[in-house]
């Protein structure tokens, strides 16, 4: 456990200045401050619209660009950033000859790719729950103060961060197993694009596919609100099949992984 | 015995690059291991190191198998493999401390080692910003850090100018001499091993050809009169016919194998008494460096 930790607090230290580690944080904060621009342009076509309209509407223009394409192109960043920081500076070996346990070093640097896409989506619904008052506040003929999403946003952006794990680990892997990007990078956006278009046709299986999780952890959600009486007019259902799915592959992937690493001679 | 294997192979593939080797390398040594290029010395040191499983033969190191002791064992050991392994957009004391906060050490070790290598004034810099020789000195330094027992060093002065190589050489010395440590240290140039190295193991092609303490490899090479005169081909044809046994001829000089002192006076006087001029005449070591190269290309 103690190398677990030292490894992870190492992975910190050495990825906090770069691109991989930066993009988690500033990917939410660039996203919500465009929407949140593009409705203080707007905002005198939304006075009507009653608070949680709102809300829906703010917290699903980023959710809506976040599950199709974003998240699993992010992720498929991250997995790779992690990984190419020892690819490039030829430190395979050195992390191997540590007095530390092989499972702890890969799967501390397992988890901080975690950590990263659960940074990044934990400042999505921080961003957009203070930008969505931010805009009440300037804009008061905009009735955000009538509704807390926040509730509901961290449990959609949690099922999302779940429904990511399978995405994660198989781009994990690959970015630990090929030294160049094209290879990850090239896998990962093709299989989110047929992802996608497997969930737009409704395919029957599509919830066996990893990389069409994040959209269909997304299109289970009501997608119209009748406005009934109830203190909770949006409910998550957090564990819906396609989460036990990516739960399981995320599994089965991490600890395969960890045999592949075993057997393979480092370079 | 710090370092000992027995019967070590290994393949890539269907190719042995590895074959039967068995290293032994004593405590308070300086072991050079020598070989040309592409003859497995980096092979054999990624398999010291646990980085390659071990397919045939066993390692012991501190007396302990490496497989089932391998934490234990890598904790006294230091290492650099092939070029130095540098995160480059981190500062030189950066990457210190980073491997510091792995192993549990503190600043004050990191500002020594980085002392120790002279990279105080570098140490604020950006590791991509610094030479081939900088980045090889942060290499020593890492494996340095903790302060190992046993040093394992690829090639260490790689790049390095020849005040550096001086530097390395003299730090490994002092670290033998003064702190009981143990190098094991390979290397393609036998000249930069024999200056420091108390043993030697050379391997070619995977197969390690000799073995031994450095006098032992100096013993094999043996001693030759050197004869420097104005016409050494007659002089050379001249001293066969007086049964004397002239090993090579040149257009400057003529080589006999060397017996004792008073037969180089008997050339001396004999080629005088004949009227040829002897610039020079000295006993000399067969050179270590064609040894070395006798050695491997033989094999």
């Amino acid at each position: 456990m103690k190398g677990f930790i030292l490894s992870f607090r190492s992975e910190f230290y050495k990825s906090r200045k770069t691109a991989g580690f930066w993009s988690a944080v500033i990917l939410p904060l660039l996203l919500c401050l465009l929407i949140f621009a593009g409705f203080y342009s707007r905002s005198d076509k939304m006075v009507m619209e009653p608070g949680m309209m709102l809300w829906v509407q703010f917290s699903g223009a980023i959710l809506g660009v976040m599950g199709s394409l974003l998240l699993p192109m992010l992720i498929v960043f991250i997995g790779y950033s992690v990984n190419s920081i020892e690819h490039k500076a030829d430190t395979w070996k050195t992390l191997f000859s540590l007095p530390i346990s092989k499972f702890a070093v890969y799967s501390a640097k397992y988890f901080y790719a975690l950590f990263l896409v659960f940074l990044c989506l934990t400042l999505f619904v921080l961003f957009t729950v203070s930008f969505g008052n931010l805009l009440g506040m300037i804009k008061p003929e905009l009735k955000f103060h009538d509704y807390d999403m926040s509730g509901v946003l961290s449990q959609l952006y949690f099922k999302l961060f779940l429904s990511s794990l399978g995405i994660l680990s198989i781009q994990f892997l690959l970015s630990l197993l090929f030294r160049d990007f094209l290879k990850p990078m090239g896998i990962g956006f093709v299989a989110t694009i047929t992802g996608v278009i497997l969930v737009i046709n409704q395919w029957k299986y599509d919830y066996l596919f990893p990389y069409s999780h994040p959209m269909l952890a997304l299109s289970a959600l009501p997608q119209h609100h009748s406005h009934a009486a109830g203190s909770n007019p949006i409910s998550v259902d957090l564990f819906t099949q396609e989460i036990y799915v990516s739960l399981i592959i995320a599994a089965v992937v991490f600890i395969a992984g960890y045999f592949i690493v075993l057997k393979k001679s480092v370079k | 015995m710090v370092i000992s294997t027995d019967g070590l192979t290994f393949d890539f593939g269907n190719q042995t690059v590895v074959k039967s080797l068995s290293l032994q390398v004593p405590e308070g040594s300086i072991y050079g291991f020598l070989g040309p290029n592409g003859a497995g010395k980096t092979t054999t040191i990624k398999l010291l190191l646990n980085l390659l499983q071990t397919q045939q033969g066993s390692i012991h190191i501190f007396g302990k198998e490496l497989k089932s002791n391998r934490l234990e064992i890598l904790a006294q050991i230091g290492s650099l493999i092939e070029q130095p392994a540098i995160y480059l957009h981190l500062s030189g004391k950066e990457n210190l401390l980073n491997r510091a906060l792995l192993l549990q050490i503190g600043e004050a070790r990191v500002n020594e080692v980085l002392k120790i290598v002279h990279l105080t004034d570098a140490a604020h810099k950006k590791a991509g910003q610094y030479s081939l020789g900088m980045k090889q000195r942060l290499g020593i330094a890492l494996a340095l850090l903790s302060d190992p027992k046993l040093l394992i060093l690829d090639e260490p002065t790689n790049g390095l100018d020849p005040n550096g190589i001086i530097e390395v050489r003299e730090l490994l010395i002092k670290l033998v001499s003064e702190h009981k440590k143990t190098v094991f240290i390979s290397s393609h140039l036998l000249a930069e091993i024999e200056r420091m190295a108390t043993h030697v193991g050379i391997i070619n092609h995977g197969e390690l050809l000799f073995q031994g303490s450095i006098h032992d490899l100096e013993a094999m090479s043996k001693p030759a009169i050197q004869i420097e005169t104005d016409n050494t081909i007659d002089a050379a044809n001249y001293l066969t016919r007086n049964n004397y046994t002239v090993t090579e001829v040149t257009d400057t000089h003529i080589f006999v194998p060397y017996t004792t002192k008073q037969q180089m006076g008997n050339i001396n006087k004999l080629l005088n008494d004949m009227g040829y001029n002897v610039y020079s005449i000295i006993k000399q070591h067969k050179d270590l460096e064609k040894l070395f190269l006798d050695i491997t290309q033989n094999a």
